[in-house]
């Protein structure tokens, strides 16, 4: 079960169980649906921007321990962070979990969200990781909904 | 189940002996593909190696062969289901192929503006989709039969919701997401009172009893090879001759016309008509040697086998605090459809698979059905005549520790 441990770690299944930032934010002014046709899930993210940083950024929704995970540390992280930076790191999550950016060696800024690396092992669930982030990455770009496939 | 050697079975079965992430492969996604016996492999490997070429056109040794081999393996699906005529046997890719095949070309020549198709709320996307398509081409309407809570089809609502506006009716004979059995012969003996034809979707079933398409009185009945230990790419898609007869061709171009000009094309008859273009031969002769392989087992034994399968998995996992069972059919088959409390599918899933246990996690292309039941998906294990308790065992011990990781 070694590899499995790697998957479901404590953090993530303290972060499945109380996820952060689950709600909505009333008045954002930027959202979107993200979905996984594969599975169904769906969630949705809302972002209230301050000028050129992120206020407050929060998501609602359904999905596995994994997606659940990932958008709820993805809420943490980018509190305060400016669009920019945000962007950057969507590139680096999304590098990460599709084996392009090694969090060992490779300069990155992820931090505790190199805890997702372990879904390289588990090609099927690289969508459930990075779900929370396209649909960011979409809601920034003033888009409203986007899909993994 | 003394008069089942399961144990010899799996013998034929070369992949049940390989391991998965270090354990002994338990494999229980059957109603998404079953496996493959060796007769069949060695029965493909053969038209590979010996008899391949192109079918119905060329006149020399080995297209005559070839030709021979596909029709013989066409008899055989004739046989199979108990088909009054071989000609009526199409040869698909498969039932969402067939299926296709039906709406549009039934609906083509049957159904026009303010018509009525009627689709139960059990069906499998690939039974809904192509005719929410043929309903909105012709001007006609989709209408659902519903479910009650025990994922059955609500017989008084079918009965009410038949009309003289009904051109068709699909439903399956077995569920692929719940596993429920649907009464399919009286459904269909309702809707003949009125003149409708009923397609039936049955890749869940040919694998899991026998099956007699005149007794049923099945107007299409539709399936794929490689949900029957046969290889992807074959299927068949069962029709009366009084319909096919009367419905214009799906695809078109070779193989299935009589003469060409440019001012006018005559068609082939059945079942040439129905299969442009080069089939999947070695798929189309693995079919048959599935078929061969099913009567060559007592495969009423085999039934009851899965029967026990089923009721023992029932058992186990209903014992488990936290799990759901979804799809509670008083006659069901094969599928057994679970959740864990405040455990998605999907985890499920995974850490079952490191256990060597392959099940199905997500919405099994039959969303309308997660939607009713009110679940984003389901875990679902489905067994073969192949699984053992064993294998049931390790799947409720697999389940538990899904609970333990996520307590
Ligand atoms: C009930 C049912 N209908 C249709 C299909 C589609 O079959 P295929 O993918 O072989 O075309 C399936 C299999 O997924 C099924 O279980």
């Amino acid at each position: 079960m070694s590899e499995l441990n790697d998957l479901y770690q404590e953090t993530i299944l303290e972060h499945n169980k109380n996820p952060r930032n689950f709600r909505e934010i009333e008045g954002a002014d930027k959202q979107a649906v993200g979905n996984n046709p594969l599975c169904g899930d769906a969630l949705r993210v809302f972002v209230r921007m301050d000028g050129d940083t992120v206020d407050d950024v929060a998501f609602k929704g359904s999905g596995c321990a994994i997606s659940k995970a990932s958008a709820s540390m993805m809420t943490q992280t980018l509190k305060g962070k400016t669009r920019e930076e945000a962007e950057a790191m969507f590139h680096e999550f999304q590098d990460m979990v599709t084996g392009k950016l090694d969090v060992e060696t490779d300069e990155n800024h992820l931090g505790k969200l190199k805890i997702f690396s372990g879904v390289l092992e588990f090609p099927a669930r690289v969508k459930c990781a990075s779900l929370s982030w396209h649909t960011l990455n979409a809601a920034l770009s003033g888009e409203d909904e986007v899909s993994t496939e | 189940m003394s008069d089942w050697d399961v144990e010899k079975i799996r013998k034929d079965f070369p992949v049940l002996s390989q391991t998965v992430n270090g354990k002994p492969l338990v494999y229980l996604d059957n109603a998404a593909s079953s496996q493959v016996p060796q007769s069949v492999i060695d029965r493909t490997s053969k038209y590979l190696a010996e008899e391949h070429s192109n079918i119905h056109r060329g006149v020399h040794y080995l297209s005559q062969h070839a030709t021979t081999a596909y029709e013989a393996a066409r008899e055989k699906v004739k046989r199979f289901i108990n088909a009054p005529d071989v000609n009526c046997c199409i040869f698909v890719r498969g039932t969402t192929e067939g299926i296709n095949l039906v709406a549009h070309s039934y609906g083509k020549g049957f159904i026009g503006e303010g018509d009525e198709i009627l689709v139960s709320q059990l069906e499998h996307h690939s039974n809904i989709i192509p005719w929410q398509v043929t309903a909105e081409e012709r001007g006609a309407k989709l209408r659902m039969i519903p479910i009650n809570d025990r994922g059955e089809i609500m017989i008084e609502e079918y009965d009410k919701l038949l009309n003289e506006r009904t051109k068709i009716v699909a439903v399956s004979h077995v569920s692929n997401s719940l596993g429920t059995v649907n009464p399919i012969k009286e459904m269909i003996a309702t809707a003949h009172k009125l003149g409708v034809p009923v397609c039936v979707d049955a890749a869940q079933s040919v694998p899991h009893f026998p099956v007699d398409v005149q007794d049923l009185d099945a107007d299409f009945y539709v399936f794929s090879g490689h949900k029957m230990f046969g290889p992807t790419g074959s299927g068949v898609m069962y029709g009366k001759r009084e319909w096919l007869d009367k419905m214009p061709p799906y695809q078109t171009g070779g193989s299935q016309i009589r003469t060409v000009s440019f001012e006018k094309t005559t068609y082939a008859p059945l079942p040439a008509k129905f299969e442009a273009g080069t089939p999947a031969i070695a798929a189309g002769i693995g079919l048959g040697a599935a078929i061969d392989y099913l009567n060559s087992i007592d495969f009423a034994a085999a039934a009851a086998h899965e029967h026990d399968l089923l009721e023992y998995a029932t058992a186990r996992l209903a014992d488990i605090p936290g799990i759901k069972i979804t799809g509670t059919a008083a006659e069901k088959a094969s599928v057994l459809s679970f959740t864990i409390e405040n455990v998605h599918p999907h985890d499920i899933g995974t850490i079952l698979d490191q256990q060597g246990i392959a099940v199905r996690a997500g919405h099994h292309c039959a969303q309308p059905v997660m939607q009713f039941f009110d679940v984003p998906a389901t875990a679902r294990a489905s067994f073969a005549f192949y699984n053992t308790r064993e294998e049931v065992d390790k799947l409720a011990d697999a389940v538990q520790k899904v609970i333990e990781v996520f307590a």
